[in-house]
């Protein structure tokens, strides 16, 4: 017992004295690949620059820009209807096929296994081989998913869900099995059915994982930018009177991606100017979703 | 045995923490092959000889730089590094590079908007030994303040290449093309009898990234080149007026129409034209002049024609020819290694070895002491040219924006290949003409 305290009595000196020089590799890291970029990001979106280590201060012009902007600001909408629709649908079947899977079906652990492997497909092979299967479709109909932006949003979606359901599956599965089982076992008594049983006492014990996706496909939605870039490119354009072009299905990931690459000397801060806004967009769905669903979730 | 334990954890985490920063530090240097073993100098940077870091524009070229880069290094001492950008990322490969501490020291700036984008990071190269070895003027770029920027390494040309047996097979001979009426029989009679023929008359005309630039950004030339009504631009106009789209309609049309593939399935390729070309599976290709070697093994007698598109006069048209491939050095490196550079790119054009190569690779190179090439389709247009045909300039490099004014074209004709109708047509005029000016205020505003 004697020996018991002084041995964690030690461990604790020897974290005090040795927790700063652990922590100093993490912290590093942490400021040079995510602090540091994102401060000198925002500085650079109030300049004009070509390399960055040739920025001139502009002050807020290429915010200015930004909003501007016809094709980001229809990015904009096309990026919010498509994280919502996508949210939903990747919720809804993942929570579906984890629910399904987790009832002692024969050959679970295959199907799970099944449903996972998508995800291991980087994003621009999928989009290269789900554009070959479209158009292989479309085109018996003398169409292609680069013709109506309808194709390419229903395309996108199919992809996404298909990409991700695995993923998701997984999170709601471990969910699924830690639902206590007396907890079942009372509202059977109870004389509770199925659907009372999955509303009333599963869906509120799983909410942390239903936090968790929704997170995760929110703002994986609104991040999408490979597998956009390979399906579509934004294609189909409204070309305008006077030349000017929407892209009907470019998301603002990848406008962000082109307003960078085109040329002209201040296309790169407008370009770093939208990211800032992107960031701050993403951050504060992301954190408002999560303290909205957090409240729902149960103590157990 | 407490005591030991604690050093081995202590030395441990010296060792993890110690490769964490050797992790960062080799995070300056560009990654790629580097068959010259890097830099000679310690310190990573300049040494006395100076170092050449070769940006290359060109994956076809890849190969042979880097075996005359070697060859260099093994003669000289010099450290040559040759990186390749991927086909199509090069201005990003470029913008990347160009913040290192060991930025390219040779790089390319092709046209008239990379020499207002990259102009100021690029050394006046007037007087210099590479300028001294040039035998023409004709390809290099200048600034708006008059410096030397860029100046030409290859000239290359591009029209329609044809397989000429196969023409004779299809009952009709080379002398019927001399005009769009000669081309357009020629081509619709192939087409109308391809099934017994055995072979179509135009190859693929996918509107995928690795083929659309053949038709937006090449076959697009022969509007800008005949707008120029005789003069040549020396700058980007602000806008076009499309005078010539009925002509560049002619042609394209008959490319579509009249191919391997139906017009309803080009928006995502997936066909390989110039494989079809050398399968001989058609007869007619859209293709440039840096194929010549490709092509020459499957179809021997391969020759290009001009770009005939129903411009009255153009029996005496000939090819395209221009230059995107310009040298650049970059003006913030050491003068030690502008000189290396320098000395790097005369021993490319003027050692009868090292310049053999370049022009096997690249055809013509545009320096006193290059050797001949053998590209046929190079000698075609010199031989129009010598029968006193005008040769068509590269009026496409000016295009504004050129990467997003190029998608806006492919937009529109992906939507004009489904249906060929007048408005779809005008979609697609509207994107062209309007489009250019909308580009240019984008890049100027």
């Amino acid at each position: 017992m004697k020996k018991k305290i002084s041995n964690s009595n030690s461990i604790r000196r020897a974290t005090r004295r040795w927790g700063l020089f652990f922590l100093g590799p993490v912290t590093a890291a942490f400021f040079i690949g995510f602090i540091w970029p994102f401060l000198q990001g925002i500085w650079l979106s109030l300049c004009r620059f070509k390399t960055i280590s040739n920025a001139k201060f502009i002050g807020l012009d290429n915010y200015a820009k930004a909003f501007s902007d016809v094709g980001f600001r229809h990015a904009f909408w096309y990026t919010a209807l498509f994280a919502v629709v996508s949210l939903v649908l990747i919720n809804v079947l993942a929570f579906a096929v984890a629910y399904a899977l987790t009832q002692g079906i024969r050959g679970s652990n295959l199907y799970r296994t099944v449903f996972f492997m998508p995800n291991l497909i980087g994003g621009i092979v999928l989009g290269y081989i789900w554009s070959m299967i479209f158009d292989g479709i479309l085109s018996w109909y003398n169409t292609s998913i680069l013709l109506e932006s309808k194709y390419g949003f229903w395309g996108l979606i199919i992809l996404m869900c298909w990409q991700q359901i695995g993923y998701m599956m997984i999170i709601y599965i471990a969910g699924l099995q830690n639902v206590p089982g007396e907890m079942l076992e009372a509202a059977r008594i109870d004389g509770a059915s199925r659907w009372t049983t999955l509303f009333k006492v599963t869906i509120p014990n799983v909410m942390p994982s239903i936090t968790i996706c929704m997170f995760l496909s929110l703002t994986n939605g609104f991040k999408l930018f490979d597998q956009n870039l390979a399906l579509t490119g934004g294609q189909p354009f409204i070309i305008q009177p006077g030349g000017t072009t929407i892209k009907t299905t470019e998301m603002l990931a990848l406008n962000i991606f082109n307003t960078f690459n085109a040329s002209g000397g201040s296309s790169q801060g407008t370009a770093q100017a939208k990211a800032v806004i992107f960031f701050v967009l993403v951050a504060g769905l992301g954190l408002a979703q999560l303290g909205y669903t957090r409240k729902r979730e149960v103590q157990q | 045995m407490s005591k030991t334990k604690k050093i081995l954890a202590l030395a441990l985490s010296a060792v993890m923490t110690l490769s964490l920063l050797a992790g960062c530090g080799g995070g300056d240097k560009p990654s790629g092959s580097n068959p010259s073993g890097g830099n000679a100098g310690n310190g990573g940077g300049s040494s006395e000889t100076g170092r050449v870091y070769w940006l290359n524009f060109k994956p076809e070229l890849d190969e042979t730089a880097q075996d005359l880069a070697k060859a260099y290094t093994d003669k000289t001492g010099v450290p040559v590094q040759v990186i390749t950008a991927a086909s199509g990322t090069y201005q990003q490969t470029l913008t990347a590079e160009m913040d290192k501490s060991a930025p390219p020291t040779l790089f390319v700036i092709g046209n008239s908007a990379g020499v207002a984008d990259w102009g100021e990071y690029a050394m006046d190269l007037t007087g210099t030994a590479i300028a001294n070895e040039l035998n023409t003027d004709a390809y290099n770029l200048y600034d708006d303040a008059g410096r030397l920027v860029s100046i030409g390494y290859c000239y290359e040309c591009y029209g329609i290449i044809v397989n000429p047996d196969l023409v004779t097979k299809a009952g009709h001979s080379m002398d019927e093309i001399t005009n769009f009426d000669g081309l357009k029989k020629v081509v619709e009679d192939i087409h109308a009898n391809a099934a017994t023929l055995g072979f179509d008359a135009f190859t693929s005309c996918d509107m995928d990234d690795s083929s659309s630039w053949r038709f937006t950004g090449h076959m697009a030339n022969l509007e800008y080149y005949y707008e120029q009504e005789g003069t040549t631009w020396t700058e980007c106009p602000a806008t076009i007026s499309g005078k010539y789209m009925d002509n560049f309609k002619n042609l394209y049309d008959l490319c579509i129409n009249n191919s391997l593939t139906a017009p309803t399935d080009l928006a995502t390729g997936g066909h390989d034209a110039g494989q079809e070309f050398k399968d001989g599976k058609a007869a007619f290709t859209v293709q440039g002049s840096w194929e010549y070697a490709n092509y020459v093994s499957s179809v021997p007698n391969a020759t290009m024609i001009p770009y005939y598109c129903g411009v009255a006069g153009e029996e005496k048209a000939g090819l395209n020819c221009g230059t995107e491939n310009c040298w650049a050095v970059n003006t913030n490196v050491s003068e030690a290694d502008q000189k290396a550079t320098i000395d790097f790119m005369v021993w490319l054009v003027s050692d009868p070895d090292a310049a053999g190569k370049m022009v096997e690779q690249l055809g013509v190179l545009p320096y006193k002491n290059a050797p001949e090439s053998a590209n046929g389709f190079l000698a075609d247009a010199a031989e129009y040219t010598a029968n006193g045909c005008y040769v068509m300039n590269w009026a496409t490099n000016y295009q504004p924006n050129v990467d997003e004014y190029r998608r806006g074209l492919v937009a529109a004709l992906n939507q004009y290949n489904a249906d060929q109708s007048a408005a779809n047509w005008e979609q697609f005029r509207t994107a062209f003409v309007d489009g250019w000016a909308t580009q240019y205020a984008a890049v100027n505003g």
